[in-house]
């Protein structure tokens, strides 16, 4: 932040329009918006009737120098919305690029993204959701510049030009926006701004590179855990082994008796759970530390999960019916398919750790009557409250920076925010110091909010045709959302982020019945990126190449026939990997097979084909071809990107060693030798990405490359082999 | 506690730490060199890469009562090193970053790579970085920001 747009923030605006704009302190233009309901602002209509009591906050800062400072509204992380945001109000602004400067916005009440209603980032949303938002901001700040070159001119704004940050009169006059700024300031804001031709853009839709490249390569970018402030220490928590065990006692003699040690207490943790808090100079003091120290554990009511014994149960539950999701058709159609034209099919699935590369953290600093915190958030909004709780405070008495992020992957998106509950609890015991906490990785590993196991069981009747008449499909895995604030879009107690890509699926089957279990069990699950399309399009689409196999046709005319005429993005997707595969996948070498497999998530629809061969009894990926439909692909090279790296990041699912396992209670796993995410020689050695060409709204890209991966490749491996690969992680072939 | 003397990036540098204390954390906390980074501490993940004695080495697990004499190069000398430049310039060319946090790791043992083999084949770079985590699996453009580095040095 500048020091002008903190300055601003500080003070006290007029309420009375979305935007509002400023000369700031130095001389250059400051932008607010404030007060938005995302409907009204985006018609330009009527003003909030009634303002909530908190600053405005700036989205858009010009500055004397000429440099256009653009607040991110959500955290970066890898996605590239620290890049597109900005090239969305960059375009409309018609500002210089050269000149752009983003930053990620801090908490704050105007931040909130547009659809959700909560600072964050999730569900492929980032670019979805402030699309509209962007261009409108950029639109609008630029129409305040031109007005008030037209009155300095004399002239009429339609007769002004706008370009490179320079507006132009119609006598060859023109001004460079920095220095209109102070009297665009004194400019009426728009209530209604005409947006850009979409075949004028100058930015969106076209290849640019990331504004945080350099600094990710010189190592000079902060992320969270690279933060130092005067005085700081670093605290680690000794964690209960079993979810919501306490500590009984602890002997912490050898522990302070380290140089460097500051402080050794015990804090409640996740579940109900206490653990034991080490503060010290440093982290490897606090490591040795946490070491040193003796705990007695007290597991008096605590659940010991074990899952061996959950698979069994599950199984087990998977042979009933469960809460209803979607019954459609006739329930008995399945039951008049002769035994010899069904398949039945169980699929297991793991408990998953994200493990983003960044292991967790959260810095927070206490002082009273206020507190200031730094955490790579995908929740800005929860934590900065969960913070404020902690200590007793408002939460707009906690300042809230958002960090960058080493990766998330719906990590950073805990809706009990229990990281920052514990740096809370640390620095509210430490009142006046900053501490910082550090998760180790096998902290993280342990830690629980996994993608919950899961159990399918699908029974499918074969038509005539050979296509399927009849599908009953059962679902067995915890609710995400279960005692989260989004319980209440629970319906019927059927937690859709179970079923998602399966009840919705696009295949056209008529007698459709899907339903499903959520069994309590003492792990803390969480969405691991693209949620319930991490298993159910690993099922729909093994099935559907399965049905294929069968009926002897080819699995993408297979799809395109069996595919509802309104998959409008997914039968465009299949049409263009079609014709950007067919050449390489007639003419492949001895001993490889191609995959097929199409899914639709988050408004995108995927379909991709893979050239696999077997390799030291692992899946060799030689090639992947993606083609994507994604709406207007704001910065295709980023597209690109996502899927290039998120097929392999997809690919997790199917490393030998790519779950966690309970035994006893106790998580297997400890580290990146337990869980083995993929490394280079894992993942695809080439993927090319074809994009439809839309001037639809966009859709998400952070999550739809994940589901199409996993199922393309084993519907290679059965190709190969002949088996069928029902049951993940894929420890053999 | 004793006291190190340590030659990091040409330049004398001294230490008062525990002999334990592995040469990551004390390049990010008593250096105030953050560039080089914790992502598992066992040496399975290559975030923490820098160069000891001209070789890739794992900062995590190396304690700095055993660096030495060796001469240690981190991330932050790369902007100056006639390699690094290349192939730092090779990974904004090629856009290769998202999450960027292993990203000094795989530059490191890029560099260390082509310091050696200045024409990589697939099956040299697959050696060579396969033992490097990049979650976000940007491994595609980083193979392919390797090509063009060395494509470059020729």
């Amino acid at each position: 932040m500048s020091s002008a747009t903190t300055k601003a923030r500080d003070q006290q605006l007029d309420r009375r329009n979305f935007l509002r704009v400023t000369a700031s302190a130095a001389g250059g233009l400051l932008v607010s918006l404030y007060l938005g309901s995302p409907s009204a602002a985006q018609e330009g209509g009527p003003p909030n009737p009634q303002p909530k009591n908190y600053p405005p906050d700036a989205f858009v800062n010009i500055r004397p120098d000429g440099h256009v400072v653009i607040q991110v509204n959500r955290l970066e992380f890898g996605q590239g919305v620290h890049t597109a945001l900005p090239m969305i109000l960059a375009d409309e602004l018609d500002a210089d690029w050269s000149q752009v400067v983003a930053e990620l916005a801090p908490a704050g009440e105007v931040y909130k993204d547009p659809v959700f209603g909560i600072q964050m980032v999730g569900g492929s949303g980032s670019i979805a959701h402030s699309f509209q938002q962007y261009r409108e901001l950029g639109a609008k700040t630029r129409a305040m510049l031109v007005a008030a070159a037209a009155k300095r001119w004399n002239v009429a704004p339609e007769q002004c030009r706008t370009q490179e940050s320079v507006v132009r009169g119609p006598g060859g006059q023109s001004a460079k926006y920095a220095e209109l700024a102070t009297e665009a300031a004194r400019q009426p804001v728009p209530a209604n701004v005409r947006l850009k031709n979409p075949a004028d853009f100058r930015l969106v839709g076209k290849n640019m590179r990331r504004l945080d490249s350099r600094p990710k390569c010189d190592g000079s970018l902060k992320f969270g855990l690279d933060l130092d402030l005067p005085g700081m220490k670093v605290a680690m928590v000794a964690h209960p082994p079993v979810f919501g065990a306490k500590v009984k006692g602890f002997d912490d003699k050898a522990a302070r008796e380290l140089e460097g040690v500051r402080e050794v207490f015990e804090i409640p943790v996740t579940r109900g759970g206490t653990g034991v808090a080490i503060v010290a100079d440093k982290f490897w003091t606090a490591k040795r530390a946490r070491d040193l120290l003796k705990i007695e554990w007290d597991f008096n009511g605590v659940e010991r999960a074990d899952t061996t014994r959950l698979r069994e149960q599950y199984t087990q539950l998977a042979r009933t019916a469960g809460l209803k999701s979607i019954a459609r058709g006739d329930a008995k159609a399945l039951d008049a398919v002769a035994a010899s034209n069904r398949i039945v099919a169980e699929y297991e699935f793991p408990y998953l750790p994200h493990a983003p590369m960044e292991p967790l953290n959260t810095t927070v600093r206490f002082d009273g009557d206020r507190a200031e915190a730094w955490a790579g958030s995908q929740f800005q909004t929860f934590d900065q409250m969960a913070i404020a709780e902690v200590l007793g405070l408002k939460p707009d008495r906690v300042t809230f920076h958002t960090e960058m992020a080493g990766g998330g992957f719906g990590r950073r998106a805990v809706t009990d925010s229990h990281v920052q509950r514990e740096a809370a609890q640390i620095a509210k015991r430490m009142r006046g110091t900053p501490v910082k906490l550090i998760w180790s990785r096998e902290d993280d590993i342990r830690g629980g909010y996994y993608r919950p196991m899961h159990v399918h069981r699908v029974e499918v009747g074969i038509g005539a045709d050979g296509m399927p008449a009849a599908w009953r499909h059962v679902i067995v895995g915890q609710s995400l959302l279960v005692g989260t604030p989004f319980a209440m879009m629970m319906k019927d107690g059927v937690d859709n982020s179970s079923v998602e890509g399966v009840s919705d699926t696009h295949y056209n089957i008529a007698n459709f019945n899907v339903s499903v279990h959520h069994p309590n069990v003492n792990v803390p699950v969480l969405w691991w990126r693209s949620v319930g399309h991490t298993h159910s399009a690993y099922v729909m689409e093994t099935l559907i190449d399965e049905l294929a196999a069968r009926a002897k046709m080819d699995p993408i005319a297979y799809r395109r026939k069996l595919l509802k005429p309104e998959a409008k993005k997914l039968h465009a997707a299949l049409s263009l990997l079609e014709a950007k595969s067919a050449a390489w996948r007639r003419k492949l070498p001895k001993g490889h097979a191609a995959g097929i497999s199409c899914h639709e998530s988050f408004g995108t629809g995927v379909a991709c084909a893979v050239d696999v061969s077997i390799e030291n009894k692992r899946p060799k990926i030689h090639r992947v071809t993606v083609a994507v439909d994604c709406g207007l692909a704001v910065n295709p090279l980023t597209v690109e990107s996502q899927f290039q790296a998120g097929v392999a990041f997809g690919l997790s699912q199917l490393m030998a060693k790519g779950a966690i396992t309970f035994k006893d209670g106790l998580v297997e796993q400890r580290n990146f030798d337990g869980y083995v995410p993929p490394y280079m020689p894992d993942a695809p050695v080439a993927v090319d990405v074809h994009i439809v060409p839309s001037a639809e709204a966009p859709s998400g890209c952070g999550e739809p490359p994940v589901p199409v991966i996993s199922p393309a490749v084993v519907n290679a491996l059965s190709r190969l082999t002949g088996k069928r690969y029902r049951s993940l992680p894929l420890v053999a072939l | 506690m004793a006291k190190y003397q340590l030659n990091i990036n040409g330049q004398r540098k001294e230490v008062t730490v525990d002999p334990s204390t592995p040469l990551l954390w004390v390049l990010r906390e008593d250096l105030k060199m953050t560039g080089t980074k914790y992502g598992c501490g066992v040496s399975a993940c290559g975030a923490c890469t820098v160069h000891v004695g001209g070789v890739a080495t794992r900062s995590c697990m190396l304690p700095v009562a055993l660096v030495g004499e060796r001469p240690v190069v981190t991330i932050e000398a790369m902007s100056e090193d006639p390699v690094g430049r290349v192939v730092q310039d090779a990974w904004v060319e090629k856009d290769v970053v998202q999450c960027g946090y292993c990203q000094s790791g795989q530059i490191m043992t890029a560099v260390a790579l082509l310091k050696h083999t200045s024409k990589p084949t697939d099956d040299n770079i697959e050696e060579s970085m396969g033992g490097n985590i990049c979650r976000c699996a940007t491994y595609v453009r980083i193979r392919a920001a390797i090509k063009v580095a060395a494509g470059k040095l020729k």
